[in-house]
C-alpha cells in the first residue's frame, strides 16, 4: 500500500544540561570549543543518561529524548502520550522549531503550526482585535488572510462584546478562547496541539474538540495532539505514540497505545495475589482482581465497561454463615457502598471458592477507588477486616465525538429505569 | 515507500544550520508580523500615559538643556557659530537612535524568551522591528530638532545647511545597522551569560563620551592629543560629526572616516548575524 508520509522523524535526540549556568558551564563551553577546533567530537555528548526524573543521576547531562523515530501520514491524528517529563513537550518544541534537536532530523512535507499553550504573544495593552492580528501573524498568517477570517474568528471565540477591550481585562478563559480561535483558523498542513483542553469550560472544550475534528477529518489535515486526557486522546486520535523516559515505548493504534500507557501505571494494578499474608485460621485469601468482562485483568478498566470483581479464597472448614463483604471507598477514604453475596443467598463452602461480582455496565465513574474486605460471621461479628486491601482506577472511555471530555460529578452512574410520558 | 518520500520534502529540521543564512524569503513571508511588531512597539509605549507620545520629545529636550548648561556654560566648550543648544540637540537626536536600537535589540532573546519558547518565526524579525520602530521615534525627535532649527534660523543664527544633507538618510541607515549588528551580537551572548547585559548598560554611557556627542571632534584632538585617537577609532563619532556637518554646517566630513565606519558597520552586522543565527536554534535551552 502506498503511504503518504507527511512527517518523518529519524533518530531525534535532545540533550539538556542540568543545574545552573555559572563558571562550570563556562569551562565546559571552553572545553567543547577546544575539542571542536581540533575537529574532535563534543566530549559531553557521550555522557548523558536516561532521563528519569525521580532518581538522582551521576551526570550533569540528560537525554530528554533519545532516538525517536516515527512517521505520520497525511490526515492522521497522532496522540502523543506519556507521564510528566517523558519528553512530550520537548518533542513538540523540536517539531515546532522552537529548539533544535541535538542529533537527528525531521523532514516535513507541510507547514507546521503549533498551538503550544495558547495565548503566547498576546499583548495585554492591545485590544482583542489587535491581538488577533498580532497572534495570527506570529503563527504565520498574513494580514490579508486574517482580515478575511476576522469575523469567523471573533464569532468562534465568543468574545464579540470584548473585542475592542484590551486583553489584560479578559478572564483567563476568554484569553484562551480568543487564542484558540485564532489558531483554529490557521491553515497549516500539520497542526501541533498541546493541552488546550486543560482550560476552558465544557462548552468550549466541545467546540475545540469539534474544530480539531473538522481540521483532521473534514479538511484532511494532520494533527499532533498531546494530552493527559485519555478520553480526548481516544476519541480524537487515530494513532498513538507512547513516550517513556524520552524513548518511544510503543506506537500503534490509539487503543493499543492508550492501553499500553495505562497498564504502565502502577496505580492501576488490577490484580493482587497474596502468598502468605492472609493465611488465617479459618481461610486463606489468594487473590483479588478486577477485569472488564471477557478480558484479562491486565486490561485497563474504563467507565463504560461491565466490570467484574474476582476473589479467590480457600475455606478451611465449613463455617456456616460466613460471608464475604466488600466496601468500595473513594480516594478520600469515604465509603461509597457496601456489597456482599449474602444478599443473594449465596454461601461459601469448604475448599476453593471463586467469588465473582459483576457491576452493571458503566456503573463506576472515572477515578481511583479502594476496596476494603470483611469476613463476617453470623451477620454480626467480623472475623477478619482489611481496609484498602487493593486499589484500582477507572479510566476515561471513548466518548462520542464532539461531546464533553471532562469528568461528571459523582462516583457511580447507576442506570435507573426512566420513563417519559408525553401527553 | 513510494518515490515521493525521497525527494520533495518541504523542509528539514536538523541540529545545525548555515552560518550566514539570512533567509530573506522567509522574512518577506513574515513582513506583516514585522509591521505588527512595529505597530505594537509604538502603540504600547504611550498607552495609559497622560503625555503619550510627548515623552518622545521630553527626553532629548531636557538632555540638551542639561548638556548646554554643563558642557557649554560651565565647561565652556565652544560650538562655533551654532547655538550650543542646537548643537547638542543634533548630537543627542542621532545618538539616541543608536542607543535605543542597541538597548532594544541587545535583550532580544531574554525579553522574548516566553514567546520564542512557544512559537517559531524568524527570530530576526524582533530586532528588525526594534530598529524600525525606533526609526519612527527618531523621526518624531528629528521633527522637534527641525522646529528649533527654524526657530534659531529666524533668530538670526548662521546655519549652513549644505548639499551633503541628501546623504543624511544613509548615515541614519548605517547607524541603525550598526545598532542592530551590535545588538544581535550582545543579545546572543546575554542568553547564556548575563554579564553582558550589565556591560551594555554602563558601556553605552561611557561610549557616549567617546562619540563626540557634546563636543566637536576637532576639539578632543586638540585638547588631549594623546587620547584623541580613541575617538578617531570610534565609528560612531564619525556618524555624529558628519550628521552635524550635514545639518548645521559645523565640523568636517572625513571620507576616510566614513569609509572606515561603513566597513566596521558591515563587519559588526555580519558577525552579529552569524552569532545570532547560531544562537537562535538552541537559546531556549540556556536562556
Amino acid at each position: 500500500m502506498e503511504k503518504d508520509i507527511i512527517l518523518k522523524a529519524t533518530n531525534i535526540s535532545k540533550q539538556y544540561r542540568l543545574g545552573q549556568v555559572g563558571t562550570g558551564t563556562l569551562s565546559h563551553d571552553i572545553n567543547r570549543w577546544w575539542h571542536k577546533i581540533r575537529g574532535k567530537e563534543d566530549p559531553y555528548l557521550k555522557i548523558g543518561e536516561v532521563n528519569d526524573r525521580s532518581t538522582k543521576g551521576t551526570s550533569d547531562y540528560v537525554w530528554a529524548l533519545q532516538d525517536i523515530n516515527f512517521e505520520v501520514e497525511r490526515g492522521e491524528v497522532l496522540g502523543i502520550i506519556g507521564k510528566n517529563g517523558a519528553g512530550k513537550s520537548t518533542l513538540l518544541k523540536i517539531l515546532s522549531k522552537v529548539t533544535a534537536p541535538t542529533t537527528g532530523s525531521i523532514k516535513s512535507r507541510g507547514r507546521i503550526a503549533s498551538l503550544l499553550e495558547v495565548g503566547t504573544g498576546f499583548n495585554g495593552e492591545m485590544t482583542g482585535r489587535e491581538n488577533i492580528y498580532l497572534n495570527g501573524a506570529i503563527l504565520g498568517m498574513t494580514k490579508k488572510e486574517i482580515s478575511s477570517k476576522l469575523d469567523e474568528i471573533i464569532e468562534f471565540s465568543g468574545c464579540e462584546r470584548y473585542i475592542d477591550t484590551p486583553v489584560k481585562r479578559y478572564s483567563s478563559g476568554m484569553t484562551v478562547r480568543l487564542a484558540f480561535a485564532v489558531a483554529a483558523f490557521l491553515e497549516p498542513e500539520i497542526l501541533v496541539v498541546d493541552e488546550v483542553l486543560a482550560v476552558g469550560d465544557a462548552e468550549f472544550q466541545k467546540k475545540a474538540i469539534g474544530k480539531m475534528q473538522d481540521i483532521s477529518r473534514g479538511e484532511g489535515r494532520t494533527v499532533l495532539f498531546v494530552s493527559h486526557n485519555m478520553a480526548a486522546v481516544k476519541s480524537l486520535c487515530t494513532k498513538g505514540l507512547v513516550l517513556i523516559n524520552g524513548t518511544v515505548a510503543m506506537g500503534g493504534t490509539v487503543e493499543k497505545a492508550v492501553n499500553y500507557y495505562l497498564s504502565q501505571d502502577s496505580e492501576s494494578m488490577n490484580r493482587k495475589v497474596f502468598s502468605k499474608e492472609y493465611d488465617k485460621k479459618e481461610f486463606i485469601l489468594h487473590e483479588i482482581s478486577l477485569n472488564p468482562i471477557g478480558k484479562s485483568s491486565e486490561e485497563p478498566l474504563d467507565e463504560f465497561q461491565e466490570i467484574e470483581i474476582n476473589v479467590l479464597l480457600t475455606l478451611k472448614d465449613d463455617i456456616k454463615k460466613l460471608h464475604l463483604t466488600l466496601v468500595l471507598n473513594n480516594d478520600f477514604g469515604e465509603a461509597l457502598f457496601t456489597f456482599s453475596h449474602s444478599n443473594n443467598d449465596l454461601r461459601l463452602s469448604k475448599g476453593v471458592n471463586k467469588i465473582k461480582c459483576k457491576f452493571p455496565k458503566g456503573f463506576l465513574n472515572i477515578g481511583t477507588y479502594f476496596l476494603s474486605l470483611y469476613m463476617i460471621e453470623n451477620a454480626k461479628s467480623s472475623l477478619f477486616v482489611e481496609k484498602d486491601i487493593m486499589s484500582f482506577a477507572i479510566q476515561e472511555g471513548e466518548r462520542p465525538l464532539g461531546s464533553w471530555m471532562g469528568k461528571e460529578p459523582g462516583f457511580i452512574k447507576p442506570n435507573f429505569d426512566w420513563s417519559i410520558e408525553v401527553n | 515507500m513510494d518515490s515521493k518520500s525521497t525527494n520533495d520534502w518541504l523542509f528539514e529540521i536538523t541540529p545545525k544550520n548555515n552560518f550566514f543564512s539570512l533567509n530573506l524569503r522567509e522574512i518577506w513571508q513574515y513582513r506583516d508580523l514585522l509591521l505588527l511588531f512595529v505597530k505594537r512597539d509604538i502603540i504600547t509605549v504611550y498607552k495609559q500615559t497622560v503625555l503619550g507620545p510627548l515623552w518622545y520629545l521630553i527626553q532629548p529636550l531636557f538632555t540638551s538643556i542639561t548638556f548646554t548648561i554643563i558642557f557649554n556654560n560651565v565647561a565652556g566648550i565652544n560650538t562655533g557659530t551654532v547655538p550650543p543648544f542646537l548643537f547638542n540637540l543634533a548630537g543627542i537626536t542621532v545618538w539616541n537612535y543608536f542607543t535605543s536600537c542597541l538597548n532594544g535589540t541587545s535583550d532580544t532573546f531574554k525579553a522574548n524568551a516566553n514567546i520564542f519558547g512557544k512559537v517559531y518565526f524568524p527570530r530576526i524579525i524582533t530586532p528588525l522591528s526594534v530598529v524600525i520602530s525606533n526609526l519612527i521615534k527618531f523621526g518624531i525627535q528629528f521633527f522637534i530638532f527641525l522646529f528649533f532649527y527654524v526657530f534659531y534660523y529666524f533668530q538670526g543664527a548662521t546655519l549652513n545647511l549644505n548639499g551633503w544633507i541628501v546623504l543624511f538618510p544613509i548615515l541614519i541607515l548605517i547607524m541603525g545597522v550598526l545598532g542592530l549588528g551590535l545588538g544581535m551580537l550582545i543579545s546572543s551572548m546575554v542568553t547564556k551569560y548575563r554579564d553582558f547585559s550589565n556591560l551594555v548598560s554602563f558601556g553605552i554611557q561611557l561610549l557616549m563620551y567617546l562619540s563626540a556627542v557634546m563636543y566637536p571632534m576637532e576639539l578632543i584632538k586638540e585638547k588631549i592629543p594623546k587620547f584623541g585617537w580613541i575617538v578617531a577609532y570610534n565609528p560612531l563619532a564619525y556618524i555624529i560629526e558628519t550628521s552635524r556637518f550635514m545639518l548645521l554646517g559645523v565640523g568636517s566630513v572625513s571620507i576616510l572616516g566614513l569609509l572606515y565606519t561603513s566597513i566596521v558597520t558591515l563587519a559588526v552586522f555580519f558577525v552579529g548575524l552569524l552569532i545570532f543565527n547560531k544562537t537562535e536554534k538552541n537559546f531556549i535551552d540556556t536562556v
